[in-house]
């Protein structure tokens, strides 16, 4: 168990791209750590700078307390588990996971007792004695965590451990990793580009874009008070509605109608400068149908009316997606969000909205409805630098 | 696959049936025909039969009676044997090398390999004689290994780099994490994964060196280092006017025994698919 310290650790690739930069990470002993962004940000190349396998080109690494950046791998001690398992097709499962023992030259006796318990901890026990490659997927990925936990390391890094299982067996490992995590209370670094992984498992949540570390706090904290549009963009699902807007005289206009702002809002929009122009962003639970509401509960936000384009039932609650008509908000942020959620659907037409209705709200497909929206709980970002200017601080 | 799949049923497997057999007849019939003669009498040897109608083993006898056929055969193992150690060897090496690190010369490394393998052997034999001549290398085993090495080893660098760009990068990596030095993750993880690779390579390297005529007939002059191919050029009759078709024939087939014993020892080892399991489905 260790603490682990990034200190301004930069990474340049021998072909001159780089890959990360200026990353300041302080990772608690005992703490279960996310690193989450869109492809390419650098999150592998992070995780494979903490375990020796890339060399820093600059920065440090602390692992409790002491400069490791220039220690082999094998004098880390840190277990990896790979995205693709990286199990040693020739060994069997028994073999694999006491490979690492081996090495280390532990007695036999040991070495069997260790497998057969954490066999025992992943449901590996009448597995041991096949080859890697009679295992089904969720199997084999349960053998890299073996491998991982069979010899107590100071941490674990995973790099998207369960991106190759289908979607109900991701769940289920999702769980087992987070239990076994807490099981164990091994530092661990956990890498992967699913935002729901990263809100569920992680103590604290690392948020990555172009090498650069965007924000990092627990779930909740990001969710709730993003520093910018690419992290609200990014943290939740469905993801943060953005529309643009302008500031005047205290009053938001946006293509969902004219509002005042609160004066809570208004008073951290003034201390940070906000321009006229703005992105606002609106997370989907903020919506109400506004027939369930009374008047004096529809007093407090703002209110449009918008035809019904797609209505999912969820059984608790209803998600209903609208087209309201004007200018999309736009930014490089956003841009960037979008191609990295690979959406399509060009909305030249106007801004796509997505809402959390109660299931009593009596919302149908085509027909027409009055949304209302919490105007204390909006959050607005500059479209120029993506700052949250909303941001409590 | 895709295409045997599609053309699946009985027909197209009654034409492959009879395309193998094509290329099997034709590539068995000389064999067939030198098995055949070696067992011919010396009145029937001309005689144009495929199947010898007076069979005889007086071939067999007459080449092991002489010390010059064994000799050879001793000579011939011993040389190809070796010659293939040090070309794997060091084929491995540089293969690995070449397939997974970058290093300076690494594009001019495998520039030279390729060319090696390019140069007519025929233009370097009088080079070669000349230079071995004055180094005492003429006529002695280390005269026929080390060419053998040089012309082996573009052959050895080139299967073996294609079978180490096949072994998963991350499993190495993955030995790395578990604690392993560079030479343990190469001895425990590579080396068994590339050991399909390796015996492949084990046999190309052993057939040329075996079959090797050229070099055998022009740097060597006695028994001390003359190998079979070389050998049977110098084959006479039990006297001067006998013709020694039959006892050729009957080295050829003795000669090729330990080339089929050689690729059956190995192939068992040629486990395809190995890999499999590494990474992913
Ligand atoms: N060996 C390399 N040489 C040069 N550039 C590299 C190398 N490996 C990665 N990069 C670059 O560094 C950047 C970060 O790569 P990295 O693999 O860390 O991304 P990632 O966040 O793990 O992405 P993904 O989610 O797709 O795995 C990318 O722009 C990539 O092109
Ligand atoms: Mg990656």
């Amino acid at each position: 168990m260790a603490e682990i310290v990034l200190d301004k650790v930069t990474k340049r690739y021998p072909d001159g791209a780089l890959a990360v930069s200026d990353v300041d990470i302080t990772i608690a002993d005992g703490e279960f750590i996310i690193l989450v962004g869109p492809s390419g940000c650098g999150k592998s190349t992070t995780l494979n700078m903490i375990a020796g396998l890339e060399d820093i080109t600059t920065g440090e690494l602390r692992i409790d307390g002491q400069r490791v950046n220039e220690r082999a791998p094998k004098d880390r001690d840190i277990a990896m588990v790979f995205q693709s398992y990286a199990l040693y097709p020739h060994m069997s499962v028994r073999e694999n996971m006491a490979f690492p023992l081996r090495l280390a030259k532990v007695d036999k006796d040991t070495v069997t007792k260790k497998v057969e318990e954490a066999a025992r901890i992943l449901d590996l026990g009448q597995h041991l004695d096949r080859k890697p490659g009679n295992l089904s997927g969720g199997q084999r990925q349960r053998v890299a965590m073996g491998r991982a936990i069979v010899r107590d390391p100071k941490a674990f890094l995973m790099d998207e451990p369960l991106s190759n299982l289908d979607a109900k067996l991701r769940v289920q490992m999702r769980t087992s990793v987070s239990k076994l995590q807490r099981r164990l209370g091994t530092t661990t670094v956990y890498v992967t580009h699913d935002q729901t992984e990263a809100m569920t498992l992680g103590d604290r949540v690392v948020v990555m874009r172009g090498g650069l570390v965007q924000q990092i706090g627990s779930p909740q904290f990001l969710y709730e008070q993003p520093k910018n549009l690419f992290v609200a963009g990014f943290i939740g699902s469905p993801s943060m509605n953005f529309v643009p807007g302008s500031l005047e005289n205290g009053q938001l206009s946006t293509p969902l109608g004219a509002f005042p702002l609160t004066d809570r809002i208004r008073s951290l929009v003034e201390s940070a400068n906000a321009p006229r122009e703005v992105v606002v962003g609106l997370r989907p639970e903020h919506f109400e149908d506004a027939a369930l509401l009374d008047d004096s509960a529809k007093a407090s936000g703002g209110a449009f009316t918008a035809t019904v384009d797609v209505l999912e039932s969820m059984g608790s609650d209803k998600f209903a997606y609208f087209t309201v008509d004007g200018d999309t908000a736009t930014s490089a942020e956003l841009d960037e969000l979008a191609a990295d959620l690979g959406s399509t659907d060009s909305s030249d037409s106007g801004s796509q909205l997505v809402t959390r209705l109660s299931a009593a709200s009596a919302a149908a497909e085509g027909a027409s409805l009055e949304v209302w929206f919490d105007s204390d709980k909006i959050q607005i970002f500059d479209p120029q630098d993506g700052r949250n200017l909303t941001l409590e601080s | 696959m895709a295409v045997i799949g599609a053309t699946s049923g009985t027909g197209a497997k009654a034409r492959w049936a009879v395309l193998d057999v094509i290329v099997v007849v034709y590539a068995l019939v000389p064999v067939l025909w030198i098995v055949s003669l070696s067992f011919k009498t010396k009145e029937t040897i001309a005689d144009g039969n495929f199947i010898p109608r007076s069979w005889t083993l007086q071939n067999y006898k007459d080449i092991f009676t002489t010390n010059e056929f064994l000799r050879a055969l001793f000579n011939s193992i011993g040389i190809a044997l070796i010659a293939t150690a040090i070309a794997v060897v060091l084929g491995t090496m540089a293969a690995y090398a070449i397939a997974r690190l970058d290093f300076p010369g690494k594009q001019a490394l495998v520039g030279v390999s390729l060319l090696i393998a390019m140069f007519p052997q025929v233009s370097l034999v009088s080079p070669l004689f000349e230079m071995e001549r004055s180094l005492g290398l003429f006529d002695t085993w280390p005269g026929l290994i080390l060419p053998y090495i040089t012309f082996a080893l573009p052959l050895a660098i080139y299967t073996l780099s294609a079978f180490f760009r096949e072994i998963p990068w991350e499993l190495e990596k993955a030995a790395k994490m578990d604690g392993a030095t560079p030479a343990q993750a190469f001895r425990r993880v590579i080396a068994p994964l590339a050991a399909p690779g390796v015996f492949t390579t084990a046999i190309l390297v052993f057939i040329f060196c075996w079959n090797d005529f050229l070099f055998a007939i022009s740097l060597t002059s006695t028994e001390a280092s003359r190998t079979v191919p070389a050998a049977l050029s110098f084959f006479t009759g039990s006297s001067q006017f006998e013709d020694p078709t039959g006892t050729i024939s009957a080295a050829a087939v003795v000669i090729t025994i330990p080339i089929i014993l050689f690729v059956l020892f190995f192939q068992r080892r040629i486990v395809a698919g190995l890999t499999s399991g590494a990474v992913k489905g």
